[in-house]
């Protein structure tokens, strides 16, 4: 499976489309930096506008733990779109290009084929997190400096000294990857049933869009919908930025997660298991 | 003598197409086995389900004696094919893409293994090429290679001369008896070509419709004591009476509008020659034809119609 797991991530790092992702976000993180260097401060202002007549502010609050939480915020659009593209390659991409033959007829079954596929895409999720945690931390930090983060969430506004921040951040950074490990199934998923990779990434990033849409409509039965749509959650890392930690919510979040990708690989596996491969 | 591949009313139907229809065959441990067929007579579906690439919807397969659906990593691993045409990781080397099939065939091809493929199919000066570069031909060479890299005993061929220059088809029919010859390697050889079979093969079935329509020794099947020979005639009408009074009568397999078709042994057309001769039938032409090579040329053209 090892093997299996390295030749895929070779396949995947292979492509130039994989590098999309890493140069969308390398390009895209310091724009939004450079965007906070020139008119940071009026964001600043802005959030804070209600309490600066009771509050005093003090110290460096544009700093870079602030622009990397500002910028983890932009989790929900742009970073599934950079998953779907490699993950709706990896069963779609080998139909595509009639590969599917010379792969299936060696001595691998399906299920170690699928399972590694699968693993790779996720290797390659939590890669363009930690480079997105590296690119807006690192460069965040080296050009905003350090300082206590400020967070406005549930009408309420929390401060956190830097002593209490990096732990977060991890923990924030790695709920992040684990909910672009379901948009990595999900078009994966969609990868199993098509032969082209296009169609994959539409899908599935039409699906992201109108359960965000359905989500944001403030209706009864949208709201009734809202705790079964994954997208739901793909925000949730915000949790760790509470204060107190909700850990049940946290866990409840974490576990639907899970389910989500372990019910969407189940799914690909039986399709692809009895898969005519006709390509 | 040793079955290598022997199926059982295999069938596979796609909506409402019948593709593979109750269909048995046997190979032998040695064989070169022609697998014939005109295009869309079900020769890749039944490749695609020797391989597993293609679940059957009815019937067995045993490869080397074992059940391909309880044993199909352990027959994959003795087996390297190429299924139509030949497709690889077009954006990785020649080198790269075998040395990746050989991993996943689990058998330890080394380096030296990959390059003695590469300078077997003749593109050892092109390793490390991106594929992508490569002519169809060069592909189809390629195709060979990671068919055999892993060592195998048995090497399904799926068309592997389609789209190659005439040199290039010559140089594949000579691997494939020197594999058959010098290797010891079970060959199926699938083709819509009569005359490849014949040149390389032992043994052949003809399919159409997914279904067998001969199987035999290729040497009896061809023979040439089985020729359906054309005669035209300049009296059609008193050929036919000259006949149907004759011993020839019995050989006589429809009368055409310039003359007769007969089935005769070769030796038998000098003096049916002579006899019409003798009672003044001028033959203007007498065309022999093997009568499977008709016979195969009849469902093509059917097909191609």
């Amino acid at each position: 499976m090892i093997t299996l797991v390295r030749i895929e991530l070779f396949k995947i790092f292979k492509k130039w489309r994989t590098y999309i992702g890493f140069i969308a976000i390398g390009l895209l993180v310091p724009l939004i930096q450079i965007a906070f260097m020139l008119e940071g401060d009026r964001s600043i202002n802005f959030m804070t506008r209600n309490l600066q007549q009771s509050f005093l502010f003090v110290g460096n609050l544009l700093n870079g733990y602030f622009i990397s939480y500002f910028i983890l915020g932009s989790l929900a659009i742009h970073i599934p779109f950079l998953v779907t593209l490699v993950a709706g390659d990896l069963l779609a991409g080998e139909a595509t290009a009639g590969t599917y033959r010379i792969l299936i007829t060696r001595p691998v079954s399906r299920f170690e084929l699928a399972t590694s596929k699968l693993i790779a895409g996720m290797i390659y999720t939590v890669m363009l997190i930690l480079w997105l945690a590296l690119i807006s931390l690192g460069l965040g930090l080296s050009l905003f400096g350090t300082g206590e983060l400020i967070v406005l969430g549930g009408g309420q506004i929390i401060i956190f000294p830097q002593n209490d921040i990096w732990w977060r951040f991890l923990l924030a950074y790695l709920y992040a990857a684990l909910s672009m490990g379901v948009v990595a199934t999900l078009a994966y998923f969609f990868s199993s049933l098509v032969e082209n990779a296009i169609g994959p990434i539409i899908t599935t990033m039409a699906i992201i869009i109108v359960f965000f849409i359905i989500t944001a409509i403030q209706i009864d039965i949208f709201d009734a919908l809202e705790p079964y749509l994954f997208t739901s959650y793909i925000m949730q890392w915000r949790l760790f930025f509470g204060d107190p930690l909700e850990t049940g919510e946290i866990l409840k979040s974490v576990g639907i997660l899970v389910l989500h990708i372990v019910v969407l690989y189940s799914f690909t596996l039986l399709i692809f298991r009895r898969k005519d491969i006709l390509s | 003598m040793e079955k290598i591949i022997e199926v059982n009313n295999l069938s596979k139907q796609f909506k409402d197409v019948k593709a593979v229809n109750n269909l048995d065959l046997n190979v032998y441990k040695g064989d070169v086995f022609g697998f014939l067929g005109p295009n869309g007579a079900g020769k890749s579906t039944t490749i695609r389900m020797l391989l597993s690439l293609i679940n059957p919807d009815e019937g067995s397969i045993s490869i080397f004696g074992k059940s391909l659906k309880e044993n199909r990593k352990e027959i994959l691993r003795r087996t390297g094919a190429i299924v139509e045409k030949p497709d690889f990781y077009g954006y990785l080397s020649a080198y790269k893409n075998l040395e990746i099939l050989g991993r996943l065939s689990g058998t330890g091809v080394t380096r030296s293994r990959i390059m003695e493929m590469l300078e077997l199919v003749g593109l050892h000066k092109r390793y490390k090429s991106k594929v992508k570069t490569f002519s169809h031909g060069m592909k189809q060479r390629l195709g060979i290679a990671q068919a055999l890299l892993h060592d195998p005993e048995l090497v399904i061929l799926d068309e592997p001369t389609t789209g190659l220059d005439p040199q290039g088809m010559k140089e594949i029919r000579d691997l494939i008896l020197y594999l058959s010859r010098e290797k010891k390697k079970t060959i199926f050889l699938s083709s819509h070509i009569l005359h490849e079979v014949e040149i390389v093969a032992a043994r052949m079935i003809i399919i159409n419709k997914g279904s067998a329509q001969v199987e035999g020794n290729v040497s009896d099947l061809l023979n040439a004591n089985n020729l359906k020979v054309t005669i035209e005639v300049n009296d059609v009408a008193r050929t036919r009476v000259l006949l149907n009074e004759s011993s020839w009568s019995g050989k006589v397999d429809t009368f055409t509008e310039s003359g007769v078709i007969i089935n005769l042994h070769p030796e038998e057309t000098a003096p049916l020659n002579r006899y019409l001769n003798e009672n003044g039938i001028d033959v203007s032409a007498l065309i022999p034809a093997r009568s499977l090579e008709e016979f195969f040329l009849s469902i093509t053209e059917k097909e191609s119609r």
